[in-house]
């Protein structure tokens, strides 16, 4: 729905602007190349988000990962200390942690769905508990080691070196990550379970 | 900086597949099989950028995209967010293929490697689409009191928006 509100918005502003500047041949022109664009896009990011796929498929296969959850899991035991007594939940956070660092989004949700599924049981709560807007914050904060999607982009936009955006991308989820920790634990006083 | 993140990638195929060989594992089955996967990708993707790219251009042709980074101008002085990527962050928490849209179109006006190109490109690699992550995983779980989550998720956001900008600026050029 949210969505049906941003195109549809776009579209008021496109049109009153465009009659209001008479720009209203480039705006109509600009529907068709958008659209071509868009396809274009899709199509030139298809091949690099395809190989980074198959390196993922690779990294989950070669132990990689398992050595990730492995060194993830006494930061977590720190972060979310009452989900840790169940050695289950620990472990699916963990992967929930380890697939997101290594970007595979579509591994990642399930497993945090599995996570605060979890949670949820052992609470029996419909409140949130302050550990499930921890880990909520942890995956809206996107902690990516290799921004992929991002890098395809730019290669795709004739950047000199996509991946030269890696140094900036670490540090500004890190501040982001750290903020949003910071903030859950001031408000966590302001709204009470 | 450049020269040593040239061996990010290659060493990324390079480590696992060896790792992988050794163990006597099947190499190239995994990547033709992890690459098949994220063609389900598309199905979604294709329409959601062909439509939003429409209207993106749109915008920009018009004028209103101009207009609409003019009146955010003062907003954006204050949290050292260069004004050009304003429509960025306002769209990144709510839809992940609409921010797509909206840094491919700053990209390619502004260029990649422009200063503006690379602020999108930061923000766009290191925030989520928030809203829905929250709706999923709280939707799933029956958690119909979210408390804080929805302001403590946006406060990181923000926090990466501002950091994005000041990091974009900090080593660019270098």
């Amino acid at each position: 729905m949210a969505m049906s509100v941003v195109f549809t918005g776009m579209l008021v502003l496109s049109l009153l602007f465009g009659a209001a500047t008479g720009q209203m041949q480039q705006v109509s022109q600009a529907a068709l190349s958008g659209a071509k664009k868009g396809a274009e896009l899709c199509l030139a990011m298809a091949g690099p988000i395809c190989l980074w796929s198959g390196l993922s498929r690779l990294l989950e296969q070669s132990g990689a990962e398992r050595v990730l959850t492995r060194v993830l899991r006494p930061i977590l035991r720190r972060l979310f200390p009452e989900a840790s007594r169940d050695p289950k939940t620990l472990g699916k956070l963990s992967e929930n942690v380890t697939a997101n660092l290594l970007g595979l989004g579509n591994a990642a949700t399930p497993l945090g769905i599995a996570a605060v599924k979890r949670m949820q049981a052992s609470s029996q709560s419909e409140s949130a508990s302050d550990e499930m807007c921890r880990l909520v914050v942890l995956n809206t904060a996107s902690i990516q080691l290799i921004p992929t999607t991002v890098a395809a982009l730019r290669a795709t936009c004739g950047a000199g070196a996509p991946f030269d955006i890696l140094l900036p991308v670490w540090l500004t989820s890190i501040a982001s990550v750290t903020v949003g920790l910071w903030g859950a634990k001031l408000f966590c006083r302001i709204w009470p379970r | 900086m450049a020269a040593l993140t040239a061996y990010v990638i290659p060493l990324l195929l390079l480590l696992p597949s060896v790792a992988s060989v050794v163990r006597r594992q099947d190499v190239y089955s995994a990547l033709l099989e992890g690459g098949r996967e994220s063609l389900k990708l598309y199905p979604s993707l294709f329409p959601a950028l062909v439509i939003l790219l429409s209207g993106v251009e749109m915008l920009r042709a018009s004028g209103a995209m101009e207009a609409l980074t003019a009146l955010l101008t003062p907003a954006a002085k204050v949290l050292c967010i260069p004004p050009e990527t304003l429509p960025l962050v306002l769209v990144r928490p709510v839809s992940g293929s609409a921010a797509l849209a909206v840094a491919a179109d700053l990209m390619a006006y502004y260029g990649p490697d422009s200063l503006i190109g690379r602020t999108a490109a930061i923000m766009l690699g290191s925030t989520e689409t928030t809203f829905y992550t929250i709706s999923v995983y709280f939707g799933a779980a029956r958690i119909s009191r979210t408390r804080y989550a929805v302001p403590a998720a946006l406060l990181a956001d923000l926090a990466g928006f501002v950091t994005a900008s000041l990091a974009a600026r900090l080593f660019h050029g270098i």
